[in-house]
């Protein structure tokens, strides 16, 4: 089933001069496979296009069941020179949590009643 | 209590102590207890734990069972009361945080030390600006009154400060606190420590004369580049001084750019005698340091998960429960608001990260890939497993410059089709900015309720939005072109598309860019600049 990375993970992100990073959680160990397998650093790339200007890194953190990306040249400079309203990159977070990846059904189902979701989902 | 209506009172008569707070039900009603849709249990015995070091099969069993009762057994033994504690309580992780929080922090509960963190990348370059004007200052003037505050606190309690407050002035900061406290009836006097030699801007030449490029981490360039438009310099410093100044006896340590770790870890070093090569330890202690050195943000505040469900009216900051073995425990005073979990914790630990196994400090080479949490329940988590590497022999140089100038305008157009009236405004702005001849390095357009966070991942611009804010940003080298640029959005009122509002402001301020240029310098130029001392006030 295709499924917005928000159902299955939650992330946060920040800046570092003109370099925007994103922490992307798993709310459960059995979701964090998925996102090593589908959040390559090829599709953020894709997905924050006209966005990131430069490289994206990915990094893996099975212990905190995270994966990190540096996004490159995404802050218009970074800093104080950004002239972007999001200069220090805090909503890239939610962003990345719109990418939508296939999860099989059997792992949603485990999922079905995890924190995190959208209150309307919960029914 | 309502808690919206009335703020839990600082409990400055009755300190809670640590047993009764760790005791059956000291804690008091967790928040989570009240969440109308039952997502957690309440003491969260089956918050997911994701221990790697009991394998592989804890990536698939159910929650509940992640632990395997050796495992418990030994977590228990680790958990031995009378062990040494230490508290360090984080205070602020910004200049311009919220001024209550370190005197819950030290009145609420049992602390044994208060961090405050003020200083960010750029925040040295707008105090050095603040000492340019006036000479006494250049420090986070606010905390010389939150010390006036908390002092009889601080005397009575037992409490210890330690913060890089003193920006680009640590000796001013210390001599405006000494005028300060001279009003305020203390039964002892305060051992207040200052920590010198971070502050290079004065030996630049020397170091470029001497074969130090302080070439930038980023593009490499040198920085003779920018060299007569730096306007300040700055090691970061790590833990060896501030030690030095609690081995002083002093009840407030100020320093300038030390590393935001280094002002929870210090203190640990000097508790528990901890080595300066046991990097292990070091490294625990650096990730201690990074969960306390954005304060609310490890605690509830601006987390994802739950958000609804978390009160922070009146939140509880970050306190690290620290053992010698470098284990500690995440928590907050149980009486204040705010939440700990797994879920707090992680986004806080991934928050700013580079490469997770590449942590460099001062003091080691800290790798978050190896950090294990444990989700206790009851606003306790775990954290244990952290492993760390040989320090560098670089420091990192936080150096500004300025670069040019820059204004941002914004007016506001309402419904029917605000995105396309907006649209059509910046039409007319920058037809008007082409028409005056006046050209820029950036010219920059956002459109606020229409994707100015997400781009086009936010998708088309909805016919029915009911107003949309029109931000225009414009930077140049050249003052006057940016100065020009901000007498041109206030004609858009009465001559631009129609229902527009939101220029109460008036016209956009032109702002001096200071820009952020981040360098190595070999530690043995710098460390042997490094000075202590400590004065009675």
């Amino acid at each position: 089933m295709r499924v917005q990375l928000r159902e299955i993970a939650f992330a946060r992100s920040g800046d570092k001069g003109d370099t925007a990073n994103i922490g992307l959680v798993a709310f459960r160990p059995s979701i964090y496979p998925v996102l090593v397998q589908e959040v390559t650093a090829e599709r953020v790339k894709q997905h924050f296009d006209g966005i990131c200007k430069g490289e994206v890194e990915r990094f893996e953190l099975p212990n905190l069941r995270a994966l990190n990306f540096l996004l490159h040249r995404s802050l218009g400079g970074g800093g104080t020179v950004s002239l972007m309203l999001d200069a220090q990159g805090k909503t890239f977070a939610t962003a990345l949590l719109r990418m939508e990846i296939d999860v099989s059904d059997e792992l949603l189902d485990r999922d079905a009643d995890r924190p995190g979701r959208p209150p309307a989902e919960q029914a | 209590m309502d808690r919206k209506k009335n703020p839990v009172e600082p409990t400055g008569e009755q300190p809670v102590t640590s047993s009764e707070r760790d005791g059956p039900g000291g804690g008091g009603p967790s928040p989570r207890e009240g969440d109308p849709r039952g997502w957690r249990p309440p003491a969260s015995p089956g918050a997911p734990s994701f221990d790697m070091g009991t394998g592989a099969a804890v990536l698939d069993a159910p929650d509940e069972t992640t632990l395997d009762p050796a495992t418990e057994e030994a977590l228990e033994a680790a958990s031995d009361p009378s062990e040494k504690v230490v508290r360090i309580g984080s205070g602020q992780g910004f200049w311009g945080d919220w001024q209550e929080a370190p005197k819950l922090q030290v009145r609420t509960g049992a602390i044994d030390y208060l961090m405050l963190d003020y200083l960010a990348e750029i925040t040295m370059s707008i105090m050095q600006k603040q000492r340019e004007r006036s000479p006494e200052a250049g420090y986070a003037r606010d905390f010389v009154q939150l010390m006036v505050d908390l002092a009889p606190d601080l005397v009575d309690r037992g409490v210890r400060v330690v913060s890089n407050a003193g920006g680009v002035n640590p000796v001013g900061c210390r001599e405006a606190l000494g005028l300060a406290l001279a009003s305020v009836d203390l039964p002892r006097p305060l051992r207040v420590a200052v920590v010198r030699g971070d502050d290079i801007m004065g030996r630049l030449d020397e170091f470029i004369d001497g074969g130090h490029a302080l070439s930038h981490m980023e593009t490499g360039e040198p920085l003779s580049t920018v060299r007569d438009r730096v306007a300040s310099a700055n090691v970061y410093l790590g833990a060896e001084p501030i030690v030095r100044a609690l081995e002083q006896g002093a009840d407030i340590v100020i320093t300038g750019r030390s590393t935001d770790t280094a002002l929870t870890y210090a203190p640990l070093i000097h508790e528990f005698g901890w080595a300066a090569d046991d990097w292990d330890l070091l490294a625990s202690g650096v990730v201690a340091g990074h969960i306390n050195e954005c304060g609310c943000q490890a605690t509830g505040g601006n987390s994802l998960v739950d958000w609804r469900q978390i009160d922070l009216t009146v939140p509880g900051y970050p306190i690290i429960e620290a053992r010698g073995d470098g284990t500690f425990v995440v928590t907050k005073h149980a009486a204040l608001g705010g939440r700990v979990t797994w879920e707090t914790v992680t986004e806080q630990l991934v928050y700013e990260m580079g490469d997770p196994e590449e942590y460099i400090t001062p003091d080691v080479v800290a790798d978050f890939s190896t950090i294990e949490l444990q989700d206790m329940g009851e606003d306790r988590v775990k954290v244990r497993g952290v492993r760390g590497r040989a320090r560098t022999d670089k420091l990192k140089v936080s150096i500004a410059y300025s670069d040019g100038f820059k204004a941002v305008g914004t007016l506001t157009y309402a419904w029917p089709d605000a995105y396309e009236k907006a649209a059509r405004g910046n039409e007319v702005l920058r037809g008007r900015l082409e028409y005056l001849g006046l050209e820029f390095d950036e010219v920059r357009t956002e459109y606020i309720g229409a994707g100015a966070c997400h781009g086009a991942l936010a998708g088309p611009p909805l016919d029915e939005l009911p107003e949309v804010t029109l931000r225009v940003g414009v930077r140049d080298a050249d003052r006057a072109t940016v100065a020009a640029f901000t007498r041109e959005m206030a004609p858009l009122i009465l001559a631009g598309p129609p229902t527009v509002t939101g220029f109460a402001g008036g016209r956009p301020r032109v702002q001096d860019v200071v820009a952020y240029w981040p360098a190595l310098i070999d530690r043995g130029a710098v460390e042997t600049g490094v000075t202590v001392d400590t004065v009675e006030l």
